[in-house]
């Protein structure tokens, strides 16, 4: 298997990372998702690492580079469901993942793009079911 | 007269197991061995990520630049406490100022040059040796329980 | 002269083995709540044995060699099992030492004519009982060690308990010194525990911390970008006066972090992130 499949919803991209990436299944991840980004002008990309128990610097790198690349394009990337390991690991090598938005689960990777589109766009208002303090 | 506690700081290894790497799919059997070898030692799973995370990085790094070479996975003891050795060689280009590559931020290759400093603080014991024309010789320690 | 003294003491086990019970029985420090008699005397049996079994002429002082690595190992497994089981070093101590007195008294009856031969051969004798009992220290302190690493262990995972505040909010409280296995621990069980929950903001109170200086800082750092990358917020509270005049004095920056001064406010903090309202009722319900 050379590709990982991507699906759209909506204005969103999904992707679930199921195997541990190696590095030419990653740079076709980056070179497919950037494309699918333009190619359906898709507002929101949401990456699911659940499954991942390695992510060294090139990984990193390619998701940091996903991350921007799509930024460029007008997307914002969610990176959802890193294991308590992975993240560890990742501040000890030294990769933050800065630009990278993260969220603990999908609907919460869901949400947190929903949010940033309606901050995006100030007529639309907010529909959350909690009380809204401001 | 000698005594006894000299032996003990001593490192004994306990098995020994080479791994060739020279393609990339040597790369995933490589991660694969030293998970095994890091769960039989009973490491916990932060540290097996630690461990094989640093395993990635020096084996991504003597495909680089080293062409491939030879891992040694072994199982150390020190006293009381087991752990995991990995010993990276290669017979590449070799790296002419180790200090430089040390250092967070430096990089030759087109990367983000964390691999060197970054993979130290993943283990225990990192210790690098090269000689230019010859090659680099790495050598990790992750201990089960550090 | 005409017999060696290791074959000397070969000879003699038994009586050598039941003047050291003796002498061991003898001791008014003898621990009975600790070892019963005769698992006294099966442990002493079997250290003898493997002692005068191993023995030979060029070994006597030489304790790296092959041949005494059983009698080392014997005696090691005593050490620590003393260790483990409570026995003072004087306890384990005596072990070995009456040992000794056992060995010369059984070299002086033998020798009772050559006092020259007694002297040398009882020198040699003591050398080799007091290469014995460093290590016998040296293994009951080892066990003694580890003994307090596992229950610095036990401390560290009790003394780190994540609480569930509110629904998505947790609270871990950090008491006492954070070093950097405790950072460790704290951190492997807060990350745990946003996964398990679901809580997608953590509190981390510090106000039972003493002192925070920049190492502690970079482990608080540590924590709350580990927090961040699986995509919780992280939020440090209880940061007193002196601890804020620290962290400003020592240069640390803390302004990618999420401060508060009490856990009220964290909380408060947290509630307005969740767009959550506690609300005074104006009704009374009973």
């Amino acid at each position: 298997m050379d590709k990982i499949p991507i699906l759209r919803m909506g204005a969103f991209l999904l992707v679930t990372i199921q195997v541990d990436l190696y590095d030419r299944l990653a740079l076709n991840l980056e070179s497919d998702l950037v494309n699918m980004v333009n190619k359906t002008s898709a507002k929101g990309v949401l990456i699911d690492i659940s499954a991942v128990s390695i992510v060294d610097s090139f990984m990193g790198r390619i998701i940091g580079n996903i991350a921007s690349m799509s930024k460029i394009l007008d997307a914002e990337t969610v990176v959802v469901g890193m294991q308590p390991a992975v993240a560890i690991t990742l501040i000890e090598l030294g990769l933050p993942l800065k630009g990278v938005h993260t969220a603990l689960d999908m609907e919460k990777g869901m949400s947190l793009l929903k949010s940033m589109m309606d901050s995006d766009d100030p007529d639309e208002q907010e529909t959350a079911d909690d009380t809204i303090t401001e | 007269m000698i005594l006894m506690s000299k032996k003990l700081p001593m490192i004994l290894s306990l098995s020994k197991d080479p791994v060739q790497v020279r393609q990339e799919q040597d790369v995933v059997f490589l991660k694969n061995r030293v998970k095994e070898v890091a769960v039989r030692i009973k490491m916990g799973l932060v540290n097996q990520t630690r461990l094989i995370t640093a395993a990635s990085e020096l084996v991504r790094n003597m495909m680089r630049y080293g062409n491939g070479g030879v891992c040694l996975i072994e199982v150390v003891s020190s006293g009381r406490i087991n752990g995991v050795r990995l010993t990276f060689t290669d017979k590449g280009p070799g790296i002419p100022d180790i200090a430089a590559a040390m250092r967070d931020g430096f990089s030759t290759g087109k990367s983000l040059g964390l691999g060197l400093p970054g993979t130290k603080r993943l283990v225990n014991e990192f210790d690098i040796k090269s000689k230019v024309g010859e090659g680099t010789t790495v050598t990790i320690i992750k201990w089960a329980n550090g | 002269m005409a017999l060696k003294t290791y074959k000397l003491l070969q000879n003699k086990k038994k009586n050598i083995l039941e003047l050291w019970m003796k002498n061991q029985l003898a001791d008014e420090g003898l621990r009975e709540d600790l070892i019963s008699n005769d698992e006294l005397r099966s442990q002493s049996e079997e250290l003898i044995t493997a002692l005068v079994s191993n023995l030979s002429d060029e070994n006597f002082n030489d304790l790296n060699s092959d041949e005494w690595s059983p009698v080392l190992e014997i005696l090691g497994g005593i050490a620590i099992t003393r260790a483990r089981q409570g026995f003072s070093p004087r306890e384990t101590g005596n072990f070995v030492f009456s040992l000794k007195e056992a060995l010369l008294q059984v070299l002086q009856e033998e020798l009772k004519g050559d006092q020259q031969a007694f002297f040398n051969e009882s020198a040699k004798i003591n050398r080799l009982m007091d290469n014995l009992s460093v290590i016998t220290f040296e293994t009951f302190i080892k066990g003694r060690e580890e003994v307090i690493l596992r229950q610095t262990d036990e401390i560290a995972e009790i003394s780190t308990p994540v609480i569930r505040v509110w629904d998505g909010i947790l609270a871990l409280p950090i008491i006492g010194t954070l070093d950097s296995a405790r950072t460790q621990v704290v951190m492997e069980n807060l990350l745990q525990e946003i996964v398990e929950t679901g809580s997608s903001i953590a509190i981390l109170d510090i106000s039972g911390v003493p002192a925070v200086d920049s190492l502690v800082a970079q482990h608080l750092i540590k924590t709350v970008s580990a927090t961040r990358l699986m995509g919780a917020e992280c939020i440090i509270s209880g940061i007193r006066p002196e601890i804020a005049q620290t962290v400003v004095h020592l240069g640390i920056d803390l302004s990618n972090i999420v401060t508060k001064a009490t856990l009220a406010s964290a909380l408060a903090h947290a509630f307005k992130i969740m767009r959550l309202e506690v609300k005074k009722s104006t009704i009374i319900k009973s």
